[in-house]
């Protein structure tokens, strides 16, 4: 049987997070009532006139660095040209022969394989209105209140292989515009769009497959799905001897398949040309250099950094870089427990993300927050609270956060016992309760040591130290064996 | 070369115009006349010739991040041929 | 007193004396406006505003003596302008019943000058056009000879002008759509550089080309509204940044050592003889003015109205689009579907010359013809550009005939859209470089039909355009005349 190969090309549209539109200046906030954040630009009156707007410029730029992509210094500004209701010039001023970027790549990691994937572009356009077939019976409603926010379509070169791999790259892509904070990243109000070209070959055969363009896969969830249900598709047409037909296709999560969008795309000639209301747009090296300066450190930078100079594992490292925010968290709360850097990533990535993850709420919502955990770190860290304290503490801290660490500690009875001549009176008594354990020890069987701390502690109720605990017994089981 | 009657068809299928049966054999003389007008520039020597699709060359200005539109909508939809609850209406697009 | 043909700095004086008050004088302007309606010069008058305009005027005048030069003079816009509260056609049925919810940049600079708005002029459907015929407003006349056309597309504010219906009016030039109908009209006409007047608010034919322009009975008067006009506008990302041209300031500096280039390509075959006997005696008021005559070649300008005829259209195949009966304009009530209703709009909404350019438009874009075409175009457009460059290393201005023809009968051409198109001829390839270029009164032909008179200046140098002129005016007197019936 044929072994399959799939070649994956994604195309993602991010919305920049502009306070104007990139030919108006209308608002973009998302949300407000119909058409009134069209302004007269946004309708294409007679007469009006498209002025481009600097801070979609930079954005994309800061894009194109951030991937390693050049910046071409001249790129032009065309018009695509279609009939559209939502579409109000008829035509949409994007960038076609001559994009801002060029190039650049985004790594993806899945199972542990890490893997480039190359950009073949990145260009700047305005988006379009909003069609709304279902709200009366006879009419399609247009809002055009989408009409002109910026978009960066950003295209890969089609390396990617698996429809996991296309999720990874769409979070890899989602976590890195959202750090370099061009793009909110929220995709349920679509500031985040992907469409994928998909095709399939026999492995070891260079030459690529008939593809098929999906659209409206816009959710990490529904890329993977998505694009696994065409590959499947493609892949039953192929072995039953049919054809593949090139065309847009739709993905139904509804019912997980995909159906074709025929009459939509057919025979299209979008008559590109340069929009002669825009001269080229140019940029100078200067301020190329300028926009780098204002660029963060990187997701994988930061990652690197974790693990060479916090000593982190890659794993910790990985998922604290997920996003700017989780990695924000981490170094904030790091900041009250400098020595402890491995205690305080485990402590977000497992106990502080099992009540995240229970609540489905993001690092920015934690109820805790990054002080909290740090100091609460630092003291399971010194010893004035053990790790079950801990637990109790974050939980109590997750109900109650405005309840401070010291009184908790207090009310809860949190802290471990220090005070030696106590400690000294629990071990005495254990080692009287237990006499064979003691003999079995001294006769060289070190691993009934544990059992005797345990019941040392749990005399305590777990308030003792466990290493003063084992400390003590040690030295009073020496005293048995010299005498 | 000329412009035949199926060419006004796919042109006009573009620019969405509707032209009738009646008017395509006159769109499809007056077009090749005026082709073959535009074609006298072929024999103009082009090799290595920059085009210059707008006037001068000039560089874009862009404008800074600011909110500076208000929308008065009634106004803008006062003009409209058909609205509705805000939205401008058009003929049901079945998808 | 009677006002009427003066040019604008007297009737301004005029005025600051109280000789005469601005609302008589658009009393007077209206009373004309309706004795020449035959003309079909205006599509849409605005009697009501314009008087409570004067009135406002005349009553600031009253407390202050020293009001704007302008202040109080009637003008008109060709119907291409938006104007707020007004409607602004651009001649076509698809914009039949569009009153614009805001005023183009030239409207409103001119407003703020004070001037008075009479209304808006009749002209070409969307400019497309040298004979102001393909109006959905029905033809505009010559006042020369009512049975001829006017030139186009700016027809109606050439007409108006030059019955003295308005002392002064606005049009636009894409290919020639002032200096045609100036010199069919016998007026004086300018384009000023691409870039120097807004074109926000004006409705786009081709963005690479459009330039608003003005119509006057001399040059001084276009001195004096073109400062006036010009201007950077943020609006407009092709709004030249530069300072204003200030053409009154020098108008009167006499132009020593004057060269002329005098271009051998335009008066080769299809110029009308009797209109080149006008030009050459022209020529010869200006050697005897003191300028030098020069021979020139512009080997590629027998190109231009073929690369002129690929950009044009493609770009007003794009700027029309807008036009689908969704938003604003016309929707055919025929349409079922979608598809239908933009098809109906747009077919019953324009007319058949602009239909024509939007499928030539489509046509040079589209998948397989671009490169034949458009980038061809494209590029024959930068030689074009470059032997202007060339030429003004051996002169200061160019001069030739801007028509090859006077005035033809209405109707003679409308068949054939070929030979309506080599009415451009002479005028396009200025449009292709983007230079300021302006036509003035050179005389008349056998037939007693206005010949105008081409002069092309470097990018930028509308000031030595009008000194020019301003010069030849002072010395001639055919921008005096005007038709009989509308003296
Ligand atoms: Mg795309
Ligand atoms: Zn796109």
């Amino acid at each position: 049987m044929t072994q399959w190969e799939s070649v994956i090309g994604l195309e993602v549209h991010i919305q920049l997070q502009t306070k104007s539109k990139i030919f108006s200046g209308a608002s973009t906030k998302f949300g407000s009532d119909p058409n009134k954040q069209a302004c007269l630009i946004d309708v294409a009156l007679p007469g009006v006139l498209p002025v481009c707007n600097l801070e979609a410029v930079r954005m994309a730029i800061k894009f194109g660095l951030a991937v390693g992509g050049t910046i071409n210094h001249k790129s032009i500004f065309e018009r695509k040209n279609y009939f559209y209701p939502d579409l109000p010039k008829g035509y949409q001023i994007s960038q076609f022969q001559i994009p801002i970027v060029s190039g650049g790549s985004l790594e993806t990691e899945v199972d542990g394989n890490v893997q480039v994937v190359n950009l073949t572009r990145a260009h700047l356009e305005e988006d379009a209105g909003k069609s709304l077939h279902d709200q009366f019976d006879d009419a399609t409603g247009i809002d055009l209140n989408r009409a002109g926010t910026p978009l960066l379509e950003i295209v890969s070169e089609p390396e990617i292989r698996s429809a996991a791999q296309a999720a990874d790259y769409m979070r890899k892509m989602r976590n890195l515009v959202t750090y370099i904070g061009i793009c909110d990243g929220n995709m349920q109000e679509g500031s985040l769009r992907c469409d994928a070209n998909i095709s399939i070959r026999p492995v070891g055969v260079k030459e690529l497959g008939i593809r098929t363009e999906l659209k409206n896969i816009n959710s990490f969830r529904f890329v993977e799905r998505g694009i696994e249900v065409e590959i499947d598709r493609q892949i039953d047409i192929l072995e039953s001897g049919g054809t593949i037909v090139q065309e847009t296709r739709l993905y139904d999560s509804k019912r997980n398949l995909t159906r074709s969008m025929r009459g939509k795309e057919d025979a299209q000639d979008y008559r590109y040309f340069p929009d002669p209301d825009l001269p080229p747009l140019v940029v100078s090296s200067q301020y190329i250099d300028e926009v780098r300066k204002q660029l963060p450190e990187l997701p994988d930078a930061r990652k690197q950094r974790f693990i060479t100079e916090l000593g982190l594992s890659a794993s910790d490292a990985r998922q604290l870089t997920q996003s700017r925010e989780i990695a924000d968290y981490f170094e904030d709360a790091l900041q009250y427990a400098p020595q402890n850097a491995k205690s305080v990533a485990n402590w977000i990535n497992v106990e502080l993300a099992s009540y995240l993850n229970k609540f489905g709420l993001g690092i920015q919502d934690s109820k805790v927050s990054a002080k909290q955990i740090g100091t609460l770190v630092s003291c399971v860290c010194d010893s004035t609270i053990s790790g079950a304290g801990g637990k109790v503490l974050l939980q109590t801290l997750w109900e109650n956060p405005e309840l401070s660490i010291d009184s908790v500690i207090d009310e809860k009875g949190l802290k471990l016992i220090e005070d030696s001549a106590e400690l000294e009176r629990l071990v005495e008594q254990v080692i009287d309760k237990h006499p064979e354990q003691v003999q079995k020890i001294l006769d060289g069987n070190q691993k009934i040591l544990g059992f005797l701390v345990g019941q040392v502690m749990k005399l305590s109720k777990g308030k003792a130290n466990p290493k003063s605990v084992s400390e003590i017994l040690r030295s009073q089981l020496d005293v048995f064996r010299r005498n | 070369m000329s412009i035949s009657k199926s060419d006004i068809q796919a042109i006009a299928s573009l620019a969405n115009l509707e032209v009738d049966e009646s008017s395509l054999e006159l769109y499809a003389r007056e077009l090749s006349e005026i082709m073959g007008m535009i074609r006298e520039m072929q024999s103009i020597e082009t090799d290595n010739i920059v085009p210059m699709p707008h006037p001068q060359d000039m560089e874009l200005r862009l404008r800074a991040d600011e909110i500076t539109e208000e929308v008065q909508r009634d106004e803008l939809q006062e003009i409209a041929p058909k609205t509705l609850d805000g939205l401008y209406l058009v003929p049901k697009v079945l998808e | 007193m009677n006002l009427i043909g003066s040019d604008i700095s007297q009737i301004s004086t005029a005025l600051q004396r109280g000789e005469v008050s601005s609302v008589e004088l658009c009393k007077e302007y209206f009373r004309r406006i309706s004795d020449g309606s035959e003309l079909n010069a205006f599509i849409t008058l605005d009697e009501e505003g314009a008087l409570t305009q004067a009135e406002a005027v005349d009553q600031s005048r009253s407390h202050d003596a020293t009001l704007d030069p302008l202040a109080g003079i009637p003008i008109a816009h060709k119907d291409i302008f938006c104007t707020k509260g007004l409607l602004t056609t651009c001649g076509s049925k698809i914009l039949g019943n569009f009153v614009s919810p805001y005023d183009a940049t030239l409207v409103s600079m001119l407003k703020e000058r004070q001037t008075i708005l009479l209304g808006k002029t009749n002209m070409d459907e969307f400019a497309m056009g040298s004979s102001s015929e393909h109006s959905y407003f029905n033809p505009v006349c010559n006042p020369w000879d009512a049975s001829r056309v006017p030139g186009g597309s700016s027809g109606g504010s050439a007409a108006a002008v030059a019955a003295n219906l308005v002392p002064a009016a606005t049009g636009t030039d894409t290919g020639g759509s002032v200096r045609q109908p100036a010199a069919l009209c016998g007026i004086t006409g300018i384009k000023p550089s691409y870039g120097r007047v807004s074109r926000f608010g004006m409705v786009a034919f081709a963005s690479s080309l459009d330039q608003a322009g003005l119509f006057t009975k001399s040059a001084k008067d276009a001195a004096m509204l073109l400062d006036a006009m010009c201007g950077f506008d943020s609006k407009d990302s092709t709004s030249l940044n530069v300072d204003p041209p200030q053409c009154m300031q020098s108008l009167n500096k006499s132009p020593d050592n004057l060269t002329i280039g005098v271009p051998e390509e335009y008066f080769a075959e299809g110029l009308d003889a009797s209109v080149g006997e006008v030009i050459q005696s022209a020529l010869s008021e200006f050697e005897s003015l003191g300028a030098r005559l020069v021979k020139l070649r512009m080997p590629n300008s027998k190109a231009a109205i073929a690369c002129y005829y690929v950009i044009a259209p493609a770009e007003a195949s794009s700027n029309l689009s807008r036009f689908d009966g969704v938003r604003y304009g016309f929707r055919s009530e025929s349409g079922n579907d979608l598809r239908e209703m933009y098809r109906k709009s747009r077919s019953e909404g324009f007319g058949p010359e602009v239909q024509r350019r939007i499928m030539i438009g489509t046509y040079v874009l589209s998948h397989g013809y671009y490169d034949a075409y458009y980038l061809k175009a494209q590029k024959v457009r930068r030689l074009i550009s470059d032997d202007y460059n060339q030429a003004f290393k051996k002169c200061d201005l160019i001069m030739g005939p801007t028509t090859p023809t006077t005035a033809f009968k209405i109707s003679a051409k409308m068949d054939d859209p070929v030979l309506m198109y080599l009415n451009d001829i002479y005028t396009a390839a200025v449009n292709l470089a983007g230079l300021p270029a302006m036509s003035i009164p050179a005389g008349f032909d056998a037939a007693g039909l206005p010949v105008g008179l081409h002069i092309v200046s470097p990018y930028l140098q509308e000031a030595k355009l009008l000194q020019a002129a301003h010069h030849f005016q002072q010395h001639t007197d055919y921008h005096l005349q005007s038709p009989v019936k509308y003296s």
